[in-house]
């Protein structure tokens, strides 16, 4: 395990820190807005009848910020920290990270500002108009020279599998983004789309379940393959499962956007050929979960001990349970019930609660004493009741929303003896009000596990160092 | 049943192909990878390369895991090929999105359109006082009218109240069928730059005097003009006409309201309502059971 560091090169760790602190801020923001919006609907006269606040211009807001914002800021932290770490050589073009780092919030405020003035291109996950699409593309193209730049430098002979990983998200975020945000511009505000009808909704939803696949699984996986074993002191299970895993995954993942339009205009065989490999997929998909978990094995006391393994152990547990239930809603007969009901909400939020932000949540908590020097958290007890609460606002969110969802599924497809239908729409909203606010409960649990983090990651960097030596890297 | 030209004809041919290389290309990958890749490493030994101390074992692939995957990757060759899936190739079995809806409408209505072919036998007035049918006929309009009439039938502003007894177009069972099958269109003129501002207070004052109350212009003044640019469609009296949606403006019963700054508004801008056609939604039938709910909640 212990590789002497006679040699260690001086690390780049500005960009990292910058990026690491404002995971948490953007989680804080993200979430909260999450929070919010739940509560809206609930109780809607939560937009107090301003168009800024109105649920259809925060929810974008949300899923930017806890996407791009908080994902982005901790797949970059890591991304750089890994990649010079795994390589043995400090950062590729270090003043281009910071124009990264600069860039990305950039990008992020005005997401921020123009978002709630109802600026947006109404296409799902990718709202932002066509001036800071382009911001975007040459900030992610910087990011890509250094993050490839750095391995292209380095001083292993081979590459880490966590950076397969990183890069593949990189590459194919690049492309996903810059082709479906093709658009023509009108005013410096609004532009179309170069797609248009079922051809549109087609690349807009190979873009969108590739965000899913690329930037929320694809590049996880890239730090769970990095602070998983190093965490838990242990080699990764399998060497072969990582590479049938990784090139199954990014091979299969391109063909599963069309699962979003069953039943719609698209044609049939682009409907066959997104579900069948939604389901060939799950394979490639638990490769991940089993090589991580595995990676524990001879070590699993430290579930008991560690609350960081803790929450990179359960993050791969629900990874596994939602890539279990992506492919099964796929499937057309399932989709027909789930399709448009609250069930879809809950199977997103198991993955971007339960499988992003806990293994992001776990790989900062243990990077950041690693960065500033320290032996662990300045509390690590309050980092197991950031656990439970994580865990228990997740639990709440995904399991109300299935009761709320099929609930909604069954109660629209119920026909009387007379063939109309037992339910209206109303009666079915109806129905699902309870567990909107569990809902909304769960989302609160959550967001204030992120309030801990802050204040617990606030002291760490600012006590005095613990262990004496800031170049004492976990080897 | 013509298909959607999503693709030029050469694609179908290029994304059988992309398909094929993508499955038989993992199914050669689990092959390759199920021997060792280098048969001096012992199985469960470390590969002997070590990045930032992290270290990857020799393991093999899961059992259980492989037949999992080599299942998936036999459903879907076998599923492209029973349903439409290579290229914009029909499936074996024949099946289309279309086909299905189209089989699973004429399963109901062989199921559902019996029930109300026989309600469609009885008048409407008959229906409307038997409580199952009223019952099947407030679930359509649950379904297809509360959005804008409310779950209860009272009527939203623009959207006429059904229980009143006060009907814009008529309320026996033909028009309400007729309103009901061929929708609606209210129409009421802008009259804001040919009144001016003094007349429409004016003509407001006349109208509010019409249900006995008072406005702020002159109502005598106001009645001169009503008569010339009112009247041909509300009446003389103001009692409306039923032929043209005219509504009656003396029974205090208001669409869009009967404030004095509403009706001014309504002077100055006009009004459009529409009640759409539900001809291509609802069978005959179902209009027929429908107009009786309808019937019911004023009779």
């Amino acid at each position: 395990m212990s590789n002497s560091q006679a040699a260690t090169p001086q690390y780049e760790y500005g960009v990292v820190k910058q990026f690491a602190v404002m995971t948490v801020i953007w989680g804080i923001v993200g979430m909260a807005v999450g929070v919010f919006i739940a509560a809206q609907l609930a109780f809607p006269a939560l937009n107090f009848d301003l168009p800024w606040l109105t649920y259809s211009r925060l929810r974008p807001l949300h899923t930017n910020a806890v996407i791009f914002a908080f994902g982005g800021c901790a797949l970059m932290a890591t991304s750089f920290y890994v990649v010079q770490r795994t390589n043995q050589t400090t950062l590729f073009a270090p003043a281009l990270a910071k124009f990264v780092f600069w860039g990305w919030q950039l990008v992020i405020l005005l997401a921020a500002v123009t978002l709630p003035l109802g600026i947006s291109t109404a296409k799902e996950y990718a709202e932002l108009e066509w001036p800071i699409d382009i911001l975007i593309a040459v900030v992610w193209v910087a990011y890509a020279v250094v993050f490839f730049g750095t391995i292209a430098k380095r001083t292993t002979s081979h590459i880490y599998v966590a950076n397969w990983f990183y890069g593949a998200f990189i590459i194919t975020v690049a492309l996903l983004h810059i082709v479906n945000s093709l658009a023509i511009p009108v005013t410096l505000t609004k532009s179309y789309s170069v797609y248009a009808g079922a051809m549109d909704a087609m690349v807009q939803w190979w873009y969108g379940h590739n965000a899913v696949g690329f930037f929320l699984t694809a590049g996880f996986l890239g730090m769970m393959y990095y602070f998983v074993p190093k965490q838990a002191g242990r080699p990764v299970y399998s060497y072969r499962l990582s590479i049938v895993h990784f090139w199954a995954l990014i091979s299969v993942y391109m063909w599963a956007g069309p699962h979003h339009l069953h039943y719609t205009a698209l044609p049939d065989w682009a409907q066959s050929i997104g579900m069948v490999f939604s389901l060939v997929l799950l394979a490639p998909s638990w490769g991940g979960m089993i090589n991580g978990i595995m990676t524990l094995s001879g070590a699993w006391e430290k579930l008991r001990d560690d609350p960081v393994i803790r929450f990179l152990i359960v993050a791969l547990s629900f990874y596994g349970m939602s890539t279990f239930e992506g492919p099964m809603m796929s499937i057309k007969t399932v989709n027909a019930l789930s399709h448009y009901t609250d069930w879809t909400i809950g199977h997103v939020h198991s993955g971007a609660l339960g499988w992003v932000a806990m293994i992001s949540i776990g790989s900062i908590y243990a990077l950041i004493p690693w960065l500033y020097g320290k032996k662990e958290m300045y509390n690590v007890g309050l980092v197991n009741t950031h656990f439970w609460l994580a865990t228990i606002g997740t639990v709440l969110y995904i399991a109300s929303m299935w009761v709320s969802g099929i609930s909604q599924g069954l109660m629209w497809r119920a026909v009387n003896d007379d063939g109309t239908l037992t339910y209206t729409f109303v009666e079915a909203l109806k129905a699902t009000y309870p567990y909107y606010i569990v809902r909304m409960i769960g989302g609160l649990v959550f967001l204030s596990g992120m309030f801990l983090m802050a204040y617990n990651v606030f002291k760490t960097m600012s006590n005095p160092a613990t262990s004496g030596n800031t170049a004492a890297q976990p080897a | 049943m013509t298909g959607i030209d999503f693709t030029a004809g050469w694609v179908n041919g290029w994304i059988i192909t992309i398909v094929l290389i993508n499955l038989l290309g993992c199914l050669w990958l689990l092959w390759w990878t199920r021997k060792r890749p280098d048969d001096t490493i012992k199985e469960g030994e470390s590969m002997g390369h070590s990045f930032d101390g992290i270290e990857e074992l020799n393991n093999p692939l899961p059992h259980w895991w492989l037949n999992l995957f080599y299942f998936t990757i036999a459903f879907a060759l076998i599923y492209l090929t029973l349903y439409p899936g290579w290229g914009d190739a029909k499936g074996v079995l024949g099946w289309t999105s279309v086909g299905q809806w189209e089989t699973e409408v004429e399963k109901a209505e062989n199921r559902y359109d019996r029930l109300f072919e026989e309600y469609a036998q009885h008048s409407v007035e008959k229906l409307a006082t038997q409580e199952e049918v009223v019952k099947t006929g407030q679930r359509l309009f649950g379904n297809n009218c509360a959005i804008c009439h409310g779950s209860d039938a009272r009527g939203n502003v623009g959207y006429p109240n059904l229980t009143d007894g006060d009907w814009l177009y008529g309320g026996t069972p033909e028009k309400i069928k007729e309103t009901l099958t061929n929708g609606r269109g209210g129409m009421m003129p802008a009259l804001g730059a040919a009144l001016g501002e003094d007349g429409t207070k004016n003509v407001a004052a006349y109208v509010l005097s019409l249900s006995g109350r008072q406005g702020s212009g002159d109502a005598e003044a106001g009645k001169e003009k009503f008569n010339m640019m009112c009247a041909a469609c509300h009446g003389p009296d103001g009692k409306g006409n039923q032929m043209l949606g005219a509504p009656n403006l003396t029974d205090d019963v208001w669409l869009y309201g009967g404030t004095e700054a509403t009706i001014i508004e309504t002077l100055n801008n006009g009004r459009q309502g529409k009640m759409p056609s539900f001809k291509d939604q609802l069978s005959p039938e179902k209009i027929h059971v429908l107009a009786a709910y309808v019937y019911s909640l004023s009779n």
